[in-house]
């Protein structure tokens, strides 16, 4: 057991997470007699949740900041709906009917960030009232109808990596990319750790960094894979590479740059950030802004993956996405949570989802006991907070927040997702 | 039953030899005080003498068993082990935040957590009735349905007190109750007090306006360092405040700070004119019209009570992060600079360690690199990406010089020592290299060893020719350290003394008193 947390950073909360992901997908791997890892499944269940991960990787944003967003299904519908009439009324091309969906959204991010942020409204308010507006406008404006996009822009929600090259029984650009991934994740982490101890930081053992490296590396090139050898036609889905980019963004921005620091500065303390020159206002505005744009994404794959837009799209998936986040270790009062972290939520979620289908047990079960998870997760989380160890839970959070000097663990720690999942 | 002291009055209240101790601290060490039936019983001491922990002691804040000592009211040992315990016997605290709902009305706040009821529902005619008459006991005339937030502090300050009359209060205890009020408010608080104390209604008033107190009180105990100095009968002794700051500030001062020759310059920093209002009471000033300056290796301390407006002048300056300012310039070397956004007031080279660590100076969730960069995240990123390395290296620099104890800087500052958390929090302010450094009770919550160390460095940042403002309450902290010490009375600039001609008797006159001294 000790061996295993010093594998995973020593963090119990997020050994715990993945440790529980392992742990379900091997239950159910058991139970559905093999069905869970094939490739069918693994793309299946990537192409019915990326939209739902995009959403947590703004959602985690906005919720470190200190904030909510219950609008993102309601703005992910609208974004979809004019989308999709643009490209039918205006004869726009797909590429550019996606820019003005990103535009869209991020004109709906201003909006609410300025009530947000500017004018002091609490975003639960804000963006119950963006619920509420978008869901409107979404009826309104396609009049509650089904509006079909056209073949080109499906490719964004149901597309797959082309087969190119030689045929090797394998889809050749899958292979690649999983190569690249492994040794992408082994070069950046034995430089960081030369990095860190030139510096004379503390670093892992040996035997501890090639383990884990073993076992990412093997994971990924499992995942490949599985990927690799799907159904002809099929190879890793292109919702699934957008969101592998987004996660290597986001988890970069949130842990490397000026911004990121401001916004878990904003969330930790609001008044110790101010008083430090970060102009909190610009954080919040821009956090909400973000978050509604990647729901115009969502709200676009989504659309792309059903091949039309309709009334009911995105119904519910703010709280999918918000439940993501918090069993991925997000704090309700702000300043603590990881986008990897929150990714790994969301699988949690739909391994669940997904293995509970396969054991065909009843919707209404399923929400049973993904309710119970969220609970789980959360009284877990807070359980250890209560124990009189405020301080070493928040330098645990911290821990897996930033994870030292060891820069590509993001990287890392998705594909390792990733892979596992599969 | 009641005891009869020397003189053949009653006491109504005994408290003695309390002692209570936090961890690594004793607040307060074998005090004693004696309150006698009907009088008006004031309690002096400095900010932190131990005050408040001693009426929290005697109100059940902290509960029988977690301090040694007995307290003997109305001739009985009471247990009281919380502060339903204590208004059961007529003793009820006013609080210097008062706990009132804003939101709530006057009646609503008198009758809150004691409602009458009739078969368990809310009795609103007998409840009126009652306000009514004890809005006229304390001489306030609004309508009891009037919202609490629609009413000025002053008159807040007599609902708190309709409140505890309506406990049938015995022993009445103010904590700063005229802190916020103006003059004519405060007047008007006194004189009820003087009115109760006449309806037989004893009263323990804590207050560090020293005029207030030498016009009500029959008798004043005066703590020092968590210690009951001594018990002063006003009328009997003849005290006057001279003689209350004597006793205040009697301690001998140890040499507690390392040498230290000052190297001081030309004049770089000069404030004037600098006026600014309460964030929210509009026409109540924090800063009126303050005129002061800084030189080049100069430690300038402000000495003002609590509430004199020392923080909020600071804070006012550094980014106009309180209050509403209203006028005043800003020049350094001889240009004015612009300081309206803490952004701003970094860039013109100040930086401000706030008095609150833990709640503005620090987010508890980082670690030490991280808050060790914080501030200029700027210089150690590339493209606005942080260059984690550059990070640890500085964190790790400052870490060494400063002799911040940890196992690493990627120790969660939350687990620090205070000593410690403050090394980080001055290294955050280091490391954007100011040319004025404002540092709001650097030592507070300090342990004596660490309080030398930050001592130290505060002289070393003088020494490379940086300005050093240094906000205490403790006096003798600021005659230690400062080269030149500014007085605050009530947000205005009262005086300013040299080292060697201030002393703490000079000083102490001068924090407690609106004359001007130049």
């Amino acid at each position: 057991m000790n061996a295993l947390k010093k594998l995973f950073g020593g963090n119990t909360r997020q050994f715990g997470m993945i440790f529980a992901l392992v742990a379900l997908i091997v239950f159910f791997q058991i139970f559905t007699d093999g069905r869970t890892l094939t490739p069918g499944n693994v793309i299946n269940l990537f192409n019915g949740n990326s939209y739902i991960l995009i959403l947590a990787i703004g959602m985690v944003l906005v919720i470190i900041a200190g904030h909510i967003d219950l609008s993102v299904g309601s703005v992910a519908a609208f974004v979809g709906v004019f989308v999709a009439l643009a490209m039918r009324d205006w004869g726009l091309p797909w590429w550019a009917g996606v820019l003005f969906g990103l535009l869209l959204g991020a004109v709906i991010g201003a909006w609410q960030g300025f009530w947000v942020a500017y004018v002091g409204i609490p975003a639960f308010i804000v963006t119950l009232a963006g619920m509420l507006l978008f869901r409107g406008f979404n009826q309104f404006v396609g009049k509650s109808n089904t509006i079909p996009v056209p073949q080109d822009f499906q490719f964004l929600g149901s597309g797959y990596l082309p087969e190119i090259g030689p045929n090797t029984g394998f889809n050749n650009l899958t292979l690649l990319i999983g190569i690249i991934a492994a040794a992408f994740v082994v070069i950046m982490s034995l430089r960081a750790r030369a990095a860190s101890k030139a510096l004379g930081a503390e670093v892992p053992e040996l035997w501890v960094e090639v383990t884990k490296l073993v076992l990412i590396c093997g994971a990924i090139l499992y995942a490949t894979y599985l990927f690799a050898t799907g159904r002809p036609g099929t190879s890793f889905p292109i919702p699934g590479l957008i969101l592998a980019v987004l996660v290597l963004i986001y988890g970069f921005i949130a842990d490397k740059t000026v911004l990121g620091r401001h916004v878990y500065a904003v969330g930790g303390n609001r008044h110790a950030a101010e008083l430090s020159g970060v102009q909190s206002k610009k954080v919040n505005f821009l956090v909400m802004m973000n978050m509604s744009v990647l729901a115009g994404l969502a709200g676009m794959i989504f659309v792309g993956r059903s091949t039309a837009s309709g009334p009911f799209d995105g119904v519910g998936w703010e709280l999918d996405a918000i439940a993501a986040v918090f069993i991925g270790g997000a704090a309700v009062t702000g300043g603590v949570g990881t986008v990897i972290g929150s990714i790994v939520g969301g699988l949690v979620m739909a391994v669940l989802n997904n293995g509970l289908q396969l054991l065909g047990v009843g919707a209404d079960l399923t929400q049973i006991i993904k309710g119970l998870v969220l609970l789980a997760a959360v009284a877990f989380d807070v359980y250890n907070k209560s124990q009189g160890k405020r301080s070493i839970t928040g330098l645990l959070m911290k821990n897996f927040q930033r994870n030292n000097d060891i820069k590509p663990d993001e990287t890392t720690s998705t594909k390792e997702v990733i892979s596992k999942e599969a | 039953m009641t005891t009869l002291n020397t003189q053949g009055e009653p006491i109504l209240l005994e408290m003695r030899s309390i002692t209570k101790e936090f961890p690594g601290v004793k607040a307060l060490s074998n005090v004693s005080l004696r309150v006698m039936a009907g009088e008006i019983h004031a309690i002096c001491g400095e900010n932190g003498a131990g005050k408040s922990t001693l009426m929290k002691v005697l109100s059940g804040v902290y509960p029988y068993g977690s301090y040694t000592g007995d307290i003997v009211y109305q001739a009985e040992t009471q247990q009281f082990k919380d502060i339903r315990a204590s208004e059961a016997a007529g003793i009820v605290i006013i609080h210097q935040e008062l706990a009132l709902i804003p939101e709530l009305s006057i009646m609503e706040n008198i009758f809150l957590g004691n409602e009458p009821t009739k078969w368990g529902v809310i009795d609103w005619t007998e409840a009126r009735k009652r306000s009514l008459e004890l809005l006229a006991r304390v001489g306030l005339r609004e309508d009891p349905d009037t919202p609490i937030k629609e009413i000025g502090v002053g008159k807040q300050q007599l609902v708190e007190i309709a409140k505890a009359l309506n406990k049938s209060v015995k022993l009445l205890i103010l904590d700063e109750p005229t802190a916020a009020l103006n003059e004519s408010d405060s007047q008007h608080l006194l004189d009820l007090i003087l009115g109760l104390k006449g309806r037989g209604i004893t009263s323990i008033i804590i207050s560090h306006k020293l005029n207030e107190i030498e016009q009500i009180a029959d008798e004043i105990t005066i703590i020092r360092d968590g210690k009951s100095i001594e018990t002063l009968n006003v009328k009997r002794d003849g005290v006057d405040e001279d003689r209350i700051i004597k006793g205040m500030v009697g301690r001998t001062l140890e040499s507690r700070f390392p040498d230290h020759e000052p190297k001081i310059g030309e004049v770089f920093f000069e404030v004037k004119d600098w006026t600014v209002g309460h964030p929210q009471i509009q026409d109540r000033l924090i800063c009126k019209g303050s005129n002061f300056f800084v030189r080049r290796g100069e430690i300038v301390g402000f000495a003002g009570l609590m509430g004199a407006g020392r923080t909020e002048l600071a804070r006012s300056l550094f980014g106009h992060s309180y209050g509403r300012f209203i006028k005043g310039q800003v020049y350094k070397d001889g240009k004015q600079v612009n300081l309206r956004t803490v952004r701003q007031a970094i860039d013109a080279g100040l930086g401000y360690v706030t008095e609150d660590r833990k709640s503005l100076g620090l987010n508890l969730l980082d670690d030490i690199k991280t808050t060790t960069v914080a501030a200029n995240l700027r210089a150690i990123s590339n493209y606005t990406v942080v260059d984690t390395r550059k990070e640890f290296t500085v964190a790790e620099e400052y870490r060494k010089s400063l002799r911040t104890k940890t196992p690493s800087v990627e120790e969660g500052v939350a687990k620090l020592s205070g000593g410690n958390q403050q090394k980080v929090v001055l290294a955050k302010w280091m490391f954007t290299d100011p040319d004025l450094l404002i540092l709001d009770e650097p030592t507070r919550g300090i342990d004596v060893g660490a309080k030398y160390e930050i001592y130290g460095i505060i002289q070393k940042l003088a020494n490379q020719g940086k300005g050093v403002i240094v906000i205490s309450s403790e006096l003798p902290e600021l005659l230690g350290l400062s080269d030149r010490i500014y007085t605050i009375f009530e947000g205005a600039i009262t005086g300013v003394l040299d080292k060697n001609e201030a002393s703490q008797e000079s000083l102490m006159k001068l924090m407690t008193s609106a004359r001007k001294a130049a």
